[in-house]
């Protein structure tokens, strides 16, 4: 929990959350609200919250699990894209220009519904997702290292050189340590983008946090209150992931 | 030391370089041995740097062969090798490592190249640190150094590397005044201690004290070599007395 701490501990934070709940208490008082459905006070309110809630784990496994593939997967393919020969570099160029052509939610459908039949295997919803979410991320992760990579100055390079370091150990001990750190703020804004991205894998059935709101709505037909719950949820987890992110950075700044 | 042959230990045979249209290295030829302390001046753009540069294959020479003990610096594995094992770097820009400590500096090579266990390494590093005067200053990061104890962390880090020979490029050009002397003592040292050295400066005090040959470059061609002592007393170019008398004037 130590990662909430420093956001938790800005005005400004709070300042932006109260003004926010402010804003809805005010709409709340309009005839049209009906916040019933969600409200903590009844028994009724408490199941549907917390059946809203529920689907954050999903949410969070399906980012999480997908930024961290997408992050080994996007390394591979941005080392090709740095090298001085042609062949490489071309397959860096074909991959992310395709990736990035295909829109998000069509490669979640393709994945899903496509590639058990052409790859005669199952998948199941929750590793459709992740794998289409992933694939689609690694295109930018790989422009992201790309850049950060190339940041780094080239006396690094030489000096790795003239202490005899391998270009494997050169990657590993001298460019890479230095280039994450430049992009560490690129690669939070990733993390963002998946967690905003992963509610469109509720078209395939995961039942993360929109999906969830989704099915609510269908059962208690009170679309604006739960939108609105659905959307200060996707609030409050971002709010605390860019915290979280700004943090580590801070971090490693002072080391 | 061991050698493996009987010809210079550095043979540099006709070796041209060109950046885009700009000839950097003109048909240079050189032999350095075993022990020798060589030190190269000229103006900027002379190719000084470009050819301590090629020996150590940061630049790729284009004509011309460069034989390090008798073995071809061409790329190949057994090239690449024989460089890996005689050929220290010191630059003008130090090139420290900013996200290792000045221990993890120098045992980087060591344990990663070397595959030395790590307490030999440390061992090892400390050895220098101490050579280069900073045994303290060890778990300090690169930027918390002074240019002048950074300039003296790289040697020590290419001396982790126990190289028969040193390569330095300009490297007080970047300091500030009064870290010159630091450095250069050091070196001063090391070429007191028998280390063969190559070594770009402008510092021709230093250059009098250490040099057992001086050799001046222009436009990519070794223009005259000679001792110290007739190289700065009666140089026969005309071009090497206009660069020493301007540089010398003060």
């Amino acid at each position: 929990m130590n990662l909430i701490k420093p956001c938790l501990f800005q005005l400004s934070f709070w300042l932006r959350l109260a003004a926010l709940f402010s804003l809805l208490l005010l709409g709340g008082c309009a005839d049209n609200w009906g916040w019933y459905v969600v409200s903590p006070a009844t028994e009724t309110g408490r199941q549907n919250l917390a059946f809203l809630i529920d689907g954050l784990y999903y949410t969070m496994a399906l980012s999480v699990t997908a930024i961290s593939i997408s992050i080994c997967l996007g390394l591979i393919v941005a080392l090709p894209g740095l090298s001085a020969r042609r062949t490489p570099k071309t397959i860096n160029r074909v991959f992310v220009e395709l990736v990035r052509a295909i829109p998000i939610l069509v490669l979640i459908l393709w994945v899903y519904y496509g590639l058990p039949q052409v790859a005669g295997i199952s998948i199941s919803v929750f590793w459709a997702g992740v794998l289409a979410l992933a694939i689609s991320d690694s295109a930018f992760q790989a422009e992201i290292f790309r850049a950060g990579i190339q940041s780094i100055d080239r006396g690094q390079y030489e000096a790795a050189q003239s202490i005899s370091l391998n270009y494997r150990n050169t990657m590993r001990y001298v460019i890479l340590p230095q280039a994450i750190k430049r992009i560490l703020p690129a690669l939070g804004n990733q993390l963002v983008y998946m967690l905003k991205m992963s509610s469109l894998v509720s078209v395939i059935g995961m039942q993360e946090l929109t999906r969830r709101a989704n099915e609510l709505v269908v059962t208690e037909y009170r679309p604006l209150e739960i939108y609105t719950i659905l959307v200060l949820e996707y609030l409050v987890v971002i709010l605390i992931v860019s915290a979280g992110v700004r943090w580590l950075e801070r971090r490693l700044d002072t080391s | 030391m061991t050698r493996s042959s009987d010809k210079p230990f550095i043979q540099i045979q006709s070796v041209s370089k060109h950046f885009g249209q700009f000839c950097a290295l003109d048909s240079v030829s050189l032999d350095i041995e075993l022990g020798q302390k060589l030190v190269i001046c000229g103006p900027s753009g002379s190719g000084k740097s470009t050819l301590i540069r090629c020996i150590n294959r940061l630049e790729i020479h284009e004509k011309g062969k460069i034989f390090i003990d008798g073995k071809i610096v061409d790329g190949s594995p057994a090239g690449q090798d024989v460089l890996r094992n005689n050929v220290g770097m010191v630059f003008q820009q130090f090139n420290l490592f900013p996200h290792l400590t000045i221990l993890e500096n120098l045992m980087l090579g060591p344990v990663r190249a070397r595959q030395l266990p790590e307490s030999e390494a440390r061992d090892l590093a400390m050895q220098y640190l101490e050579r280069v005067r900073i045994p303290e200053q060890l778990d300090k990061y690169p930027a918390q150094l002074s240019g002048g104890q950074q300039q003296r962390v790289a040697i020590a880090r290419a001396l982790c590397m126990m190289p028969k020979i040193m390569l330095f490029d300009e490297p007080t050009s970047a300091l500030d005044p009064e870290m010159i002397a630091e450095v250069l003592d050091v070196i001063e040292e090391l070429a007191d201690s028998g280390m063969t050295m190559i070594c770009v400066t402008h510092e021709m005090g230093f250059a009098r004290q250490v040099a057992d040959m001086m050799l001046f470059m222009d436009h990519g061609k070794i223009v005259e070599t000679g001792p110290p002592k007739t190289f700065f007393t009666a140089p026969k170019s005309d071009r090497c007395k206009l660069f020493l008398s301007q540089i010398l004037r003060h």
